[in-house]
């Protein structure tokens, strides 16, 4: 099934942003209401926390579940099981959010 | 016990009830009256105005979760707050069951505090990820489970031995 990207790019709810943690209970006090701002976030946030939300999986059911965007979802799953960490982890997610953001933003890809 | 204007105070039979109830609040009146001297029917007295007038706030059962098979964690949650969120925030955490405490305090910053209980860590988290950290006004929070309890107390009442010997001409 074909994902529109005005679904996938849009602004969600506070409630539905992404919060990110270092562990348990430990929030930095940054979020993302959109896949755009994500992808900013991820570039600054602290690595612990791009470590602990990937192992916990919970970058990709965000990305499914809220922004219903199945195939960036099903990339990241393949970068959880690669076990990469530190900035390694931060530079590949980077790479894989921003390519996905691209390929949304083409005016090919449909709305 | 007497009244001025609206505002009630409490002499030393009341403190010393206040003590006997905070010790066992299941000691009937005869008991409390046996010990201090007066009848049961003073302390009857005593504790129902004490009631009325709100200084005893109310009774309950403290239950020992572990005990009773129920499973448990414990955090102290710290959350750095905007200042003019901070009361927002502390009043909305009150809602939430699974917060036993809140209060603020001030020190480099102002910060909420809250003790939070959840079944296990999975839990704990998601309670903090989907209720507390989208509030307005939450800046930072910290959160340390509790792994460890050596003490666990309300306030208590210290006794008023000279108060009791004065009454008791002793």
């Amino acid at each position: 099934m074909t994902v529109s990207s005005s679904k996938v790019l849009r602004n969600v709810l506070r409630e539905e942003a992404f919060y990110f943690f270092t562990s348990i209970g430990n929030y930095t006090g940054q979020s993302a209401a959109s896949l755009e701002e994500f992808l900013q976030k991820i570039k600054d946030i602290d690595n612990k926390s791009l470590e602990f939300h990937l192992f916990r999986e919970d970058f990709e059911k965000w990305i499914s579940q809220t922004l219903g965007d199945n195939k960036l979802a099903d990339e990241i799953k393949i970068l959880r099981g690669q076990k990469v960490v530190g900035n390694a982890l931060r530079d590949r997610l980077y790479f894989i959010v921003s390519r996905r953001l691209k390929e949304l933003k083409s005016p090919s890809f449909p709305r | 016990m007497k009244l001025k204007g609206q505002e009630a105070t409490l002499d030393d039979l009341d403190w010393q009830i206040l003590r006997l109830l905070q010790e066992n609040a299941k000691q009937t009146y005869a008991e409390i009256g046996s010990q201090l001297n007066v009848a049961h029917s003073t302390v009857y007295d005593r504790i129902k105005k004490m009631e009325e007038q709100g200084f005893i706030k109310k009774y309950e059962a403290v239950v020992d979760p572990e005990k009773i098979g129920l499973p448990h964690i414990t955090a102290q949650m710290t959350i750095t707050t905007d200042p003019k969120e901070t009361e927002r925030i502390a009043k909305k955490l009150t809602k939430f069951s699974q917060v036993l405490e809140v209060s603020a305090s001030f020190s480099e910053q102002i910060v909420v505090i809250a003790k939070v209980v959840a079944q296990d860590q999975a839990e704990m988290h998601s309670f903090i990820a989907k209720s507390i950290a989208p509030l307005p006004g939450v800046l930072r929070i910290r959160t340390a489970i509790v792994t460890n309890m050596y003490k666990e107390e309300r306030f208590c009442l210290k006794p008023r031995e000279n108060a009791a010997k004065k009454r008791n001409n002793l």
